[in-house]
């Protein structure tokens, strides 16, 4: 066991990139758990705190316009967001794999009408379809609608590029060789292609819930997100209606904003970091 | 054969590289030393992991980190390399020493035409040629190998293996070299195009009054093709000899167990092997490092590491020779 | 002379595969009409040689079912492999397995070895119970000279080129085929290991009664191991029969070229010096001989007319204009020459075989 431990310290420490989103999501989501146990999440809601003012020691965020704590909004709303970005991007991801998956491997008829499906999704401007989406939908939407809205366009892009890999690696002469073992069909695919591609998978995963957690933050700035809940782009959406900046709230939209970059490093340097592992052509030499 | 230089045209001292590794350090050479006259086909012989293809990149010091040069001198006409910067190294490669690498075959460029990247030697070593000159040294250079002028404006994948081998040759000596390394030319191609392409490297070698160094295992091959031959096995070289003699008279047990590899097409249910495996180069046995696959080991071979001796004209590394 | 089963294990029946152009290109001929018979009962092993495009690895492939014929069948115990039920399919599986030539991309980098070879223990039910499984195992890797405890629970990366495909033989051994298809086993493996391996195949043979069909461009190891051998030469069959009389006396003009460009550890050298300067040229197509474009013994007719196939001994073929005067053998009716039993169907006309 300490073996393990250790060599999972000595790869962190060959992996710079790795390591480094780690650590930035590992800090949010500390930075979240221990401020849900010191603040009051109801905070978040309008009128708790008087209205406007800037950081200080009662609120170390400031409040906004509507009265809420924006400690309380940061810490309620984090979560939120990232729920939807893991929810959407593990439903696109799992789709695409299902899909890429049975494409390559099967070829023929069915290959070519998850292919053309896909091209043609991913030549309609993907924004452009959730806004549509989005406003089709009667009544307000909760934070698990959202995801499932961006879900619905997020296993394009995925798809083609796990099917990608599978062209390639069902090439291989094991794919050939558990044929003559009498394997079947989805025995390959699960026993024998499956595990090659789980880190690129992994890859795909933390893009895809990347994505999705823009994709959404980019419908709720639009407004057209849940509206009650303090999801960061909520937050952003409501910064923008009262002209915060011109206004020189500058706390307002400075948090969020300093949250959002963080993820999306954190996020960025994890698929580096994953990247890696997936192709060891790029290791750097211990 | 022209003898334009007195001496030697390549002396390799005492060479010895390392490679480090978390376990331990790794000589991929070990004290290796031999020299090459003008217009001389040499050959090294040796099977996975003996050190050959470190032993040719040494030379033209392309070895990179974790791998380095521990000790040993490289001589080019006399000249020392080891104190060469960068920039004159680089220009030697290819101009004074040319390699054909393994499998370079299929390390051609599929993107360009093989005109083209033989113009590319050029460019890299400074020729600035007009483009009918260029064309005109590429035709030349192409006709050497035996392949038509119409091939400068294919890609690689139009080549037949064969085809693409010489065009690798055509691109090896194109600046004129005095030495030519060719690492397991053939290896990929049967039999027929593989004298085809030996052929064309011998005429080629005539030429140019070049020396060859010819890297393989396959003994025929070596009997038919060179005049002296370096048989290395765990990074040593273990015995060097004219070719007639190593065939005539091998006299160290693994040469002689090469030769008796070889598949003859006189008797049949004579195939012979070597037991055991070539030994891993991180835990070398103690003594000679044959000596647990020899069928005529005794007690000293596993204490003492024997010294490469001189008999004649050949030169052994073992006890028993 | 052990009595001939009447339905062969395996049996190709005139098959030949073309290969679609692409991009306009015309079509690729990787085989012409070949047949081929593998008896159930009496083992043999078949040498396959010819370079690169001769067709060779399309014959593997069509042998083992892993790419369809685009002409004549290739049949396991006289049904078409295209027509297998599912459990004549598992009993296909079982009979006739294939080593390979890559000892590397044949093993699944994720799993370790071991993998490999409980794979098809599993999937055939070869043992009743782990232990029994362990032992069968243990068996097979010990009768190619491996030692279980240095090769199981390793990774593929940390064994030796020449370990990888031991067990690749090891595990062909596990289902006790009646045939192993051997695609170049020796090539990339180091020369001093090739003889323990090509001797473990010679062993499958004569101890375990296992077929082998046995494809390389390397004449020296087929004369070494096989009892037949088939040249073939740019799709086309060009001789056949048994390996002594092939090799010791080789008549078709591409038989004797590949002997003679077989470098040998001899002194006084020969070698280059017989390199004519020959070069193939582009495909004849199917009007003449495939050969005739560098042929030493090329004549007029030979550009436009296919030579039959001709029996010049009980069980020699040659496909040459040269031996016209033997009778002439229907393309289908190969297997006679390469089988044991060694009677003449009687002649017939002259009929060139077909070209697909």
């Amino acid at each position: 066991m300490r073996g393990a431990v250790g060599g999972i310290w000595r790869y962190l420490r060959r992996n710079p990139s790795l390591t480094l989103g780690v650590t930035l999501l590992a800090a949010l989501g500390l930075f979240v758990v221990i401020g849900g146990l010191a603040v009051d999440i109801e905070d978040a809601r309008p009128l708790s705190a008087p209205t406007l003012r800037p950081p200080s020691w009662d609120y170390p965020f400031g409040t906004d316009r509507q009265g809420r704590d924006l400690l309380a909004v940061i810490i309620a709303g984090t979560p939120l967001t990232l729920r939807i970005g893991f929810i959407a991007g593990f439903l696109g991801v799992g789709l695409g794999t299902v899909l890429g998956f049975i494409a390559a491997y099967y070829r023929g008829v069915l290959d070519a009408v998850i292919r053309s499906v896909a091209d043609i999704g991913l030549t309609v401007p993907g924004l452009l379809v959730l806004i549509i989406i989005a406003v089709s939908i009667k009544g307000t939407l909760t934070v698990n609608q959202m995801a499932i809205v961006v879900a619905s366009l997020a296993w394009l892009y995925p798809t083609r590029t796990i099917r990608a890999q599978v062209l390639s690696l069902r090439e291989r002469g094991y794919v050939e060789v558990a044929l003559l073992s009498g394997m079947s069909g989805p025995e390959i695919i699960f026993l024998e292609l499956m595990p090659n591609l789980l880190p690129y998978l992994a890859a795909t995963l933390v893009n895809s819930v990347a994505a999705a957690i823009l994709a959404s933050i980019g419908l709720e700035v639009l407004g057209l997100g849940p509206i009650d809940a303090p999801t960061l782009g909520m937050t952003l959406y409501w910064v923008n209606f009262n002209a915060a900046m011109i206004n020189g709230w500058w706390w307002w939209w400075l948090a969020p904003t300093v949250v959002i970059v963080t993820v999306f490093l954190g996020l960025f340097f994890l698929t580096v970091g994953l990247d890696e592992i997936a192709n060891p052509r790029l290791r750097r030499s211990a | 054969m022209t003898v334009e230089q007195s001496g030697p045209v390549l002396q390799v001292e005492c060479l010895r590289v390392a490679f480090e590794h978390p376990r331990g350090l790794v000589r991929a050479v070990d004290d290796v030393s031999f020299s090459l006259l003008p217009g001389e086909r040499f050959g090294l012989a040796g099977e996975s992991g003996s050190g050959k293809s470190t032993l040719a990149l040494a030379i033209l010091r392309m070895i990179k980190p974790p791998g380095h040069i521990e000790a040993g001198d490289v001589r080019f006409l006399g000249a020392s390399l080891a104190g060469l910067d960068d920039e004159r190294i680089r220009a030697l490669r290819l101009a004074g020493i040319a390699l054909v690498p393994q499998g370079s075959m299929n390390s051609l460029n599929p993107v360009l035409r093989i005109g083209h990247q033989i113009a590319d030697a050029f460019v890299d070593h400074g020729l600035r040629l007009g483009r009918e000159e260029t064309e005109g040294r590429i035709a030349a250079l192409l006709s050497e190998v035996g392949l038509p002028a119409s091939v400068a404006r294919m890609y690689p994948h139009e080549l037949s293996g064969g085809m693409k081998q010489r065009a690798c040759i055509a691109i090896a000596i194109c600046l004129r070299p005095k030495v030519i390394i060719a690492d397991e030319p053939t290896s990929a191609l049967d039999v027929v195009v593989q004298r085809q392409v030996m052929a064309t490297l011998a005429r080629v070698q005539r030429d140019l009054g070049a020396a060859v160094i010819l890297i393989g295992h396959d003994m025929g091959l070596m009997a038919q093709f060179v005049d002296r031959l370096g048989v290395m096995y765990a990074g040593r070289l273990v015995e060097l000899a004219p070719i007639d003699k190593i065939i005539a008279r091998p006299r160290h047990p693994y040469t002689r167990a090469l030769i008796a590899s070889l598949p003859s097409l006189e008797r049949r249910s004579t195939l012979a092997g070597i037991p055991g495996l070539a030994p891993s180069l991180l835990e070398l046995p103690a003594g000679c490092a044959f000596h647990p696959r020899c069928g005529l080991a005794v007690e000293r071979c596993r204490r003492e590491r024997p010294a490469v001796r001189q008999i004649e004209d050949a030169a052994v590394a073992c006890h028993l020779a | 002379m052990s009595q001939r089963s009447s339905i062969p294990l395996i049996e190709a029946a005139d098959v030949s595969k073309r290969f679609a152009g692409r991009f306009g290109r015309e079509s690729t001929l990787a085989l012409a009409g070949l047949s081929l018979a593998i008896d159930a009962e009496t083992p043999s092993i078949i040498a396959v040689v010819g370079e690169s495009g001769s067709g060779k690895t399309t014959l593997a492939r069509l042998l083992l079912g892993l790419a369809e014929p685009s002409g004549g069948t290739v049949r396991y115990r006289g049904t078409d492999l295209r027509r297998l039920g599912h459990a004549e399919r598992l009993a296909f599986r079982r009979d006739v397995q294939a080593i390979f030539q890559d000892p590397y991309g044949v093993y699944n980098p994720f799993y370790r070895v071991d993998h490999v070879l409980w794979t098809p223990v599993r999937r055939f039910r070869l043992a009743g119970t782990r232990t029994a499984a362990r032992e069968l195992i243990g068996t097979a890797l010990r009768a190619v000279g491996l030692r279980p405890e240095e090769i199981l629970g390793r990774f593929p990366h940390q064994l030796s080129g020449g370990q990888r495909q031991r067990v690749m033989v090891a595990r062909a051994l596990l289902l006790r085929p009646k045939l192993i298809v051997a695609d170049e086993p020796v090539s990339m493996v180091d020369a001093s290991l090739r003889a323990t391996i090509l001797a473990s195949l010679r062993q499958l043979k004569d101890e375990h009664g296992i077929s082998i069909v046995y494809i390389t461009h390397d004449l020296a190891t087929a004369y070494q191991v096989s009892d037949k051998i088939l040249v073939l030469y740019r799709a086309h069959v060009v001789e056949a029969g048994a390996i002594e009389q092939v090799v010791d006396a080789p008549q078709h003009p591409y038989t004797q070229l590949l002997i003679s460009a077989i470098p040998r550890a001899e002194t006084g050298r020969q070698w280059l010096a017989s390199e004519d300067g020959r070069r193939a040229g582009p495909p004849v197509g199917d009007a003449g001989c495939c050969f005739a474009d560098r042929c030493p013994q090329v004549r007029a007719g030979c550009l436009n007319r296919p030579p039959g196939l001709h029996r010049t001994a009980p069980q020699r073929a040659v496909a040459c204009v040269l031996y016209r005067e033997h009778p002439a053998l229907l393309a289908d009716a190969l297997p006679e020459v390469l089988s044991d039993n060694g009677a003449v169907t009687g002649s017939a006309a002259p009929i060139p075989p077909r070209f697909v």
